[in-house]
């Protein structure tokens, strides 16, 4: 009998978990579930109205979007490559702003509060509504971007296109980073907070420069936090749909093609579930590697410090 | 013990809707409607006036209309275009959807493969007053071939000229060119001093797609074959996208920049005098809300290589539109074809047609002197006359996606400067056909 009473003891906070355990799989795990199921049968519009009974493909889907000499996967390979260059660069660039931000703003002066919030404004800003005005200020012909480079300050010999060709991937990261890295500053600025004062005061005593302090003092204080912020910022450029897509349309220029979008085309624009799936089931396994090697390396990492 | 229950029977209600919602997908629909649910419907409607709320106000003492004479209450919901293909999409995977729908004519051949809208056979057009009252080509585009309707058509459009008058008159036209190498003329005339030709949406797909259609019928391309194989490089499908595209490469009538417009901004460059000519479908009302008079522009038919629009090789335009269909698995059978019937009667077509600046596919409607004004007059004709389906297989999305990137992409090569040639064309339109093959 007192075993059983500690058996619910100890068991009572896995059953109070039970159900939001159960929420998470409904809304999580069953979708991406079939998701795999799907991406393993022809499930075109033919099919749709009936996807359970859809023909199985067995891995023909995926052997159509691995096979880099045919067209579906010589492009599926170029986004992929385009989106690993396009989140390295968005998360080196949001952190490295986010990290500066945060430190600059660390010390006590007039207007901090407002600076503070004006460089939260990005990320507080619906998407769609602050895409589409950098869609409107990167025209060629009636945009501001063109206005300042090439009427006033005439950098450029003539007008260049920043939605179309190979200029469209510095728009997308332009646009990505300006939306991205008020994160990175609020959790930074979020983490210094918890760095003691007097390490800092010691350090000086000691002679130490503002340079020194932030790499012997902040940056080792940050390392957990940045841990957790790479990833996120990185999981989150490599999925991200909504500013392609409200920059470019339906259909990407090359340059700027990212896998999300690639994606939404192969499946949704084209009809062809059963492709458009088997290329999200590839994206998700590349995640979990990089997600687990990451977490791997950089927690030894931590160990050894220690 | 209490809670230990209580989180028990949370824990078991939440599995049983997971499995429930697991299962609910993939509903039949060889079973059909039923007339389970007689005193309701509901009906999604495509969002075809100035923004949703217009639409309830325009649709809803119609369906007011409709209900005292039938005692049937129609629930409206009017969706935007760039969620409604999603809809259709998900209420077709789920089973769950609306009983009465609007639907864009160029998905009907696709959405009919899917198997979710009811066929409109014999019985069926009978009961809504028989195919002979709607517009022979309005209803080619309501389905594939030989099959029996996915859809009928509900309300129709064609492509038109307009042209700014005064821009013009400024540099002495008399009138509209009626073929294309007037229209290249005229446009060099007054490309200058910033001032441009013609205007084209280089960035959107589904526009690249109308205007290079229209065009490979003059070179006698159809983009597909008799079987429905994709016939992207034939020559007179190159020849036509390389007409198109040399209006900005080679004829340099087109602005550059006009190479990534996607949001209507040729229209909003119509309207401020920037460019003097637009190939558009019902432009007018944009034109006016952009501050411009009736009077200040003209409309006049797509120019043909003979100057007078007719079938075959005369065709100048897609015939645009949309459909009515309802969903095969309605609760509510009768009552749906009720409901179509009482959208497509004479009344109502001269009426909704009227207001959103549409011609009537119904034949006996379009006597009303509303299609008669000058713009809506060459709407009709083109329409009666010179206008053709785009082709109604089951990869049409394919087809617009495909193509409409490879003229894109073309456009951002004549506006970049690089050279476009034939080979050039062919080989974007190679690209695009070994796309529809996956």
């Amino acid at each position: 009998m007192r075993g059983f009473t500690r058996l619910r003891r100890v068991g009572l906070p896995y059953l109070l978990l039970l159900p939001a355990l159960l929420l998470e799989l409904l809304v999580h795990l069953v979708p991406m579930v079939i998701g795999i199921v799907m991406s393993f049968k022809e499930l075109t519009q033919l099919h749709i109205a009936h996807w359970g009974t859809a023909p199985w493909k067995a891995l023909g889907n995926y052997r159509v979007t691995v096979d880099f000499d045919a067209p579906v996967g010589a492009t599926l390979l170029h986004s992929f490559v385009v989106t690993c260059a396009f989140s390295l660069l968005t998360v080196g660039l949001c952190w490295l702003l986010g990290t500066a931000a945060a430190i600059f703003l660390q010390e006590n002066f007039r207007g901090r509060g407002l600076l503070r919030a004006v460089f939260l404004t990005p990320y507080a800003l619906p998407v769609y509504a602050a895409v589409i005005t950098w869609a409107f200020l990167f025209q060629r012909d009636n945009g501001l971007v063109n206005h300042v480079l090439h009427d006033q300050l005439q950098l450029t010999g003539d007008r260049p296109f920043w939605l179309l060709g190979d200029n469209s991937f510095l728009a997308l990261l332009v646009v990505s980073v300006w939306k991205t890295w008020p994160f990175a500053f609020l959790v930074v600025m979020a983490a210094l907070q918890s760095i003691p004062k007097d390490l800092y005061e010691a350090a000086a005593l000691d002679g130490a420069g503002i340079v020194r302090q932030i790499r012997r003092i902040t940056l080792p204080s940050l390392r957990p936090i940045n841990q957790v912020l790479l990833l996120v910022l990185f999981l989150w450029s490599f999925n991200d749909f909504n500013t392609p897509y409200v920059l470019f349309g339906k259909a990407a220029p090359e340059a700027a093609d990212l896998l999300s979008i690639h994606i939404y085309q192969s499946s949704f624009v084209t009809w062809n579930f059963g492709t458009g799936s088997a290329m999200s089931v590839l994206l998700l396994l590349f995640l979990l590697v990089v997600t687990a090697g990451y977490l791997l390396a950089t927690s030894r990492g931590r160990k050894s410090d220690g | 013990m209490r809670i230990l229950r209580a989180a028990t029977v949370t824990a078991t209600v939440t599995a049983l809707a997971a499995v429930a919602a697991g299962c609910g997908g993939g509903t039949s629909f060889d079973d059909g409607g039923s007339d389970d649910s007689p005193r309701t419907l509901t009906y999604w409607a495509s969002n075809q006036g100035p923004n949703v709320e217009a639409d309830k106000k325009i649709l809803g003492p119609e369906l007011r209309k409709f209900e005292r004479q039938t005692g049937i209450k129609v629930k409206l919901e009017v969706i935007p275009w760039p969620e409604l293909l999603n809809r259709i999409l998900a209420a077709t995977t789920s089973g769950q959807g609306p009983d009465v729908l609007n639907i864009g004519n160029t998905w009907s051949a696709s959405l009919q493969a899917t198997g979710a809208l009811l066929p409109w056979d014999r019985k069926n057009l009978d009961a809504i007053g028989g195919r002979d009252r709607f517009l022979a080509p309005a209803l080619e585009a309501t389905g594939a071939a030989g099959k029996d309707p996915a859809a009928v058509p509900l309300y129709s459009l064609a492509y038109a000229l307009y042209y700014n008058k005064r821009m013009f008159q400024e540099a002495g036209i008399s009138k509209p060119p009626a073929t294309w190498d007037e229209l290249v003329a005229d446009g060099k005339r007054i490309s200058k001093d910033g001032k441009w030709g013609l205007g084209a949406e280089g960035g959107q797909l589904t526009n690249n797609i109308h205007q290079a259609f229209a065009l490979g019928k003059q070179h006698g391309a159809d983009f597909f074959d008799r079987t429905g194989k994709p016939t992207f490089t034939s020559d007179g499908a190159v020849a036509a996208v390389k007409q198109y595209i040399d209006f900005m490469a080679k004829d340099k009538i087109i602005a550059p920049g006009n190479a990534e417009y996607g949001q209507n901004q040729s229209l909003r460059d119509f309207a401020t005098g920037r460019t003097a000519m637009v190939l558009w479908q019902a432009a007018a009302t944009t034109f006016a809300a952009d501050g411009m008079k009736p009077g200040d522009w003209g409309v006049a038919p797509v120019p043909v290589p003979s100057g007078t629009p007719g079938t075959g090789r005369q065709i100048n335009s897609m015939l645009a539109g949309i459909n009515i269909a309802v969903f095969k698995n309605t609760r509510n059978l009768q009552g749906a074809r009720k409901f179509v019937k009482f959208m497509t009667s004479d009344t109502e077509q001269r009426l909704l047609n009227k207001t959103y600046g549409s011609i009537p596919p119904v034949k006996a409607a379009q006597q009303d002197p509303a299609f008669n004004r000058k713009d809506t007059r060459v709407l009709r004709e083109t329409l009666i006359r010179s206008a053709a389906p785009l082709p109604q297989i089951a990869e049409e999305s394919q087809f617009e996606t495909s193509v409409g990137t490879a003229v894109k992409d073309l456009f951002a090569d004549a506006a970049a400067g690089h050279p476009v040639t034939t080979a050039s064309v062919k080989a974007r339109l190679a690209k695009a056909q070994q796309q529809m093959a996956q």
